[in-house]
């Protein structure tokens, strides 16, 4: 993604800096993706079960995140913009790969929240155009591939984006629940293997589905346990 | 950037809707309390909405719809992730979606109370989530809080400081309170209650009450132009 | 040992006789992919030979007709062996405006070395029913699993319905707490039957779909914890 040497960076890698930012003002602070629940049944206890816990999440859900996010990203830069039903259908598309209800709510809850607050930093037809086609939220990674586009990024940033918050909301809530040393979670974060993950995409029906089956499980049990300090 | 028309939401100067009233302060000072306190006070004259801030549980939000002062329904709980700072400060987003669903469902509405989770002395609310704020102390917590100051102390527009009725026996000398809070405040209102002799917190209730008719004559005027 | 590339496609289809009720119209066997009818409406798959091996590539297409159903289930388990290259299981299956299919074969067991790709597509027309349960098996007793990646595509109406993709034996995935954590086999089960509220027990999980369907998903120590658990939550969903 960088110019070549002596060439200034490439358009978009400001777009992704904001958006990938914890510090985003979008909501996601209080969502763990499932860590909290695998903090509290013992699954994860030390960094080493974090990074496989971060490691498959990335595999899974973080593929699938990455896949509609450049899909939205590059469907809202689409010279004519993305047809307002094709929200619908990509929407569609996205719970479908998504079985768990929990999931699908903390996913839209997100969404939603991100495409508010993207309209106030990158005004766009297109944000304007999915927050009317999905008022009750489209899913965050949808949200935040057309939030890229306004944001100038490239569909390939949009899936880097989506890869890294992926997981990385996982990662703080496990710093916080369990007290894991932040340098030694920075680490595992920084070997993730984040390019696997991301792959140039066509075919809306035929995009990755990996399942996470724990994942869902975590989800389900998570709104089920009455002291819990994160969202989902 | 001018405001987007087909969504009022999206323009934070207030036009058309409720007035937005923080309560924070430290943990166990009393802000669930006196929410329930002004919902009793107010409700019967103003369209009121709560959310509730709760840090583990929905502990806050369950004990208002109890208490039955008002339709459970208006009540939201918002989860802060272990940081009830950052919901009210940095990361608004969960709260504003909270707010703007109440007025959504029920709206319009005269008053929205966001009740923070409790936090610390540090923790005060953005101007982009409430319009006004209340911080609640307690005497409990030691006649030199409010010397001590800090963002909720300090620039709070209105201070409240509770439990009064506990001031003999923990030893707090009120008078202490009210002059250190004057000083720090640069004549900020502060007021001194017993929510729990008081259950409609009156005096509190009657300042929220101006500030409420004086944001209504604001906002109508030029929303009308 | 050497053996030849098996290439089989084997078909079921069902139609209406004059009374109305369900017959079996078409039912080809392409060993080592074989049918046997073994009631009205209901065929079993008999494996005729190991397999399928790597390299093997299967394909088994199911049609119900409107007004029609069909049950299929399989005699054992199928155990996936390596060989030359990849083995591949292809389902294509449709269902007709007020067909039924009831499919619950046993499980995939993926030997050492294994590698091998199922891929499914299920069309379901408006008005069709579906039961649709699948269980993968990591490796025999005590034994590591080869590498399996499944994916199940189904839609109704025409608008997708579920899309899962599964994957063993991938760094990555495997012991992972996100994906299967301690479990050794994992299964789930499709139904078209709406259900309101999600419900979670011990390893497993009833899901409803947000278009018309249940998902019960399940991660098991073994297989017959794994079918257990499919059970307790597929009878969570009142049909």
């Amino acid at each position: 993604m960088n110019g070549a040497p002596g060439q200034p960076p490439t358009p978009g890698l400001a777009g992704l800096l904001l958006l990938a930012d914890s510090r985003l003002p979008a909501g996601g602070h209080a969502h763990s993706g499932g860590a909290e629940e695998a903090c509290r049944v013992g699954a994860i206890s030390g960094p080493e079960d974090l990074a496989r816990f971060l490691r498959g999440r990335l595999a899974t859900a973080g593929r699938v995140a990455a896949a509609l996010a450049w899909s939205a990203c590059a469907g809202a830069g689409e010279s004519t913009g993305a047809a307002e039903s094709a929200w619908r259908l990509l929407d569609a598309e996205a719970d479908a790969r998504i079985a768990s209800p929990a999931q699908r709510l903390a996913s839209r809850t997100q969404g939603r929240l991100l495409v508010r607050t993207a309209k106030r930093i990158w005004p766009s037809p297109a944000l304007a155009t999915l927050a009317r086609e999905v008022p009750d939220g489209a899913h965050h990674p949808i949200a935040l591939g057309v939030a890229a586009q306004a944001a100038g990024c490239t569909p390939e940033q949009a899936a880097m984006a989506a890869a890294y918050t992926s997981v990385t909301g996982a990662a703080t809530a496990a710093v916080r629940l369990l007290g894991l040393d932040p340098v030694t979670v920075h680490r595992v974060l920084a070997d993730l293997p984040y390019d696997s993950v991301i792959a140039e995409q066509h075919d809306w029906s035929a995009l990755p589905a990996h399942a996470a089956p724990a994942l869902d499980l975590l989800a389900e049990q998570h709104l089920r346990t009455e002291v819990r300090l994160f969202v989902s | 950037m001018s405001a987007n028309h087909d969504d009022h939401h999206d323009a934070p100067d207030g036009h058309g809707r409720a007035l937005r009233l923080g309560i924070g302060g430290p943990v166990g000072s009393g802000k669930t309390a006196l929410t329930a306190a002004l919902c009793r006070s107010l409700g019967p004259s103003l369209r009121l909405g709560v959310v509730t801030n709760d840090i583990y549980t929905t502990e806050d939000a369950d004990f208002l719809r109890r208490a039955g002062v008002i339709d459970p329904e208006r009540i939201m709980a918002v989860q802060t992730g272990c940081c009830p700072h950052t919901a009210i400060r940095d990361d608004i987003a969960a709260n504003i979606d909270a707010v703007e669903t109440l007025e959504e469902r029920f709206g319009p509405l005269d008053l929205v109370i966001v009740e923070s989770g409790g936090d610390n002395l540090t923790a005060t609310f953005s101007r982009g989530l409430a319009d006004r704020q209340i911080f609640v102390l307690d005497v409990s917590g030691g006649d030199k809080v409010p010397r001590k100051g800090g963002p909720g102390v300090t620039s709070a527009d209105l201070l409240v400081v509770n439990k009064t009725d506990l001031a003999p026996m923990v030893g707090a000398d009120l008078t202490v309170m009210s002059r250190d809070a004057a000083a720090v405040r640069e004549g900020k209102p502060v007021l001194f209650t017993s929510i729990r002799e008081d259950k409609g917190a009156h005096s509190v209730a009657e300042w929220v009450s101006g500030v409420v008719e004086s944001w209504r004559h604001q906002h109508s005027h030029s929303h009308l132009s | 040992m050497t053996k030849a590339l098996v290439r089989a496609r084997a078909i079921l289809r069902t139609g209406l006789d004059d009374r109305g009720r369900t017959r079996i119209e078409t039912m080809r066997s392409d060993p080592p992919i074989t049918l046997r009818q073994t009631g009205p409406g209901e065929v079993h798959l008999v494996s005729t030979g190991a397999g399928p091996l790597g390299g093997d590539r299967l394909r088994l297409d199911v049609e119900v007709a409107e007004g029609t159903s069909l049950t299929v289930r399989s005699i054992a388990s199928t155990l996936v062996l390596p060989g030359t290259g990849a083995s591949l299981m292809e389902i294509h299956v449709y269902v007709a405006s007020g067909g039924s299919l009831v499919f619950a074969p046993e499980p995939t067991v993926l030997a050492a070395g294994c590698d091998h790709r199922m891929t499914t597509a299920v069309t379901l027309a408006p008005d069709a029913s579906l039961f649709w349960r699948e269980e993968i098996v990591f490796g025999r007793h005590g034994e590591r699993p080869g590498r399996c990646h499944s994916r199940f595509d189904a839609t109704a109406g025409g608008r997708p319905l579920l899309r899962q993709e599964l994957v063993v034996g991938d760094p990555d995935s495997d012991g992972s707490p996100a994906v299967f954590g301690t479990a050794r086999c994992v299964g789930s089960t499709l139904i078209t039957t709406e259900c309101k509220e999600a419900e979670v027990a011990e390893g497993v999980a009833v899901l409803p779909l947000a278009g018309p369907g249940t998902l019960v998903s399940a991660l098991a120590a073994d297989a017959v914890e794994l079918r257990n658990r499919l059970s307790w939550g597929e009878s969570r969903v009142s049909v």
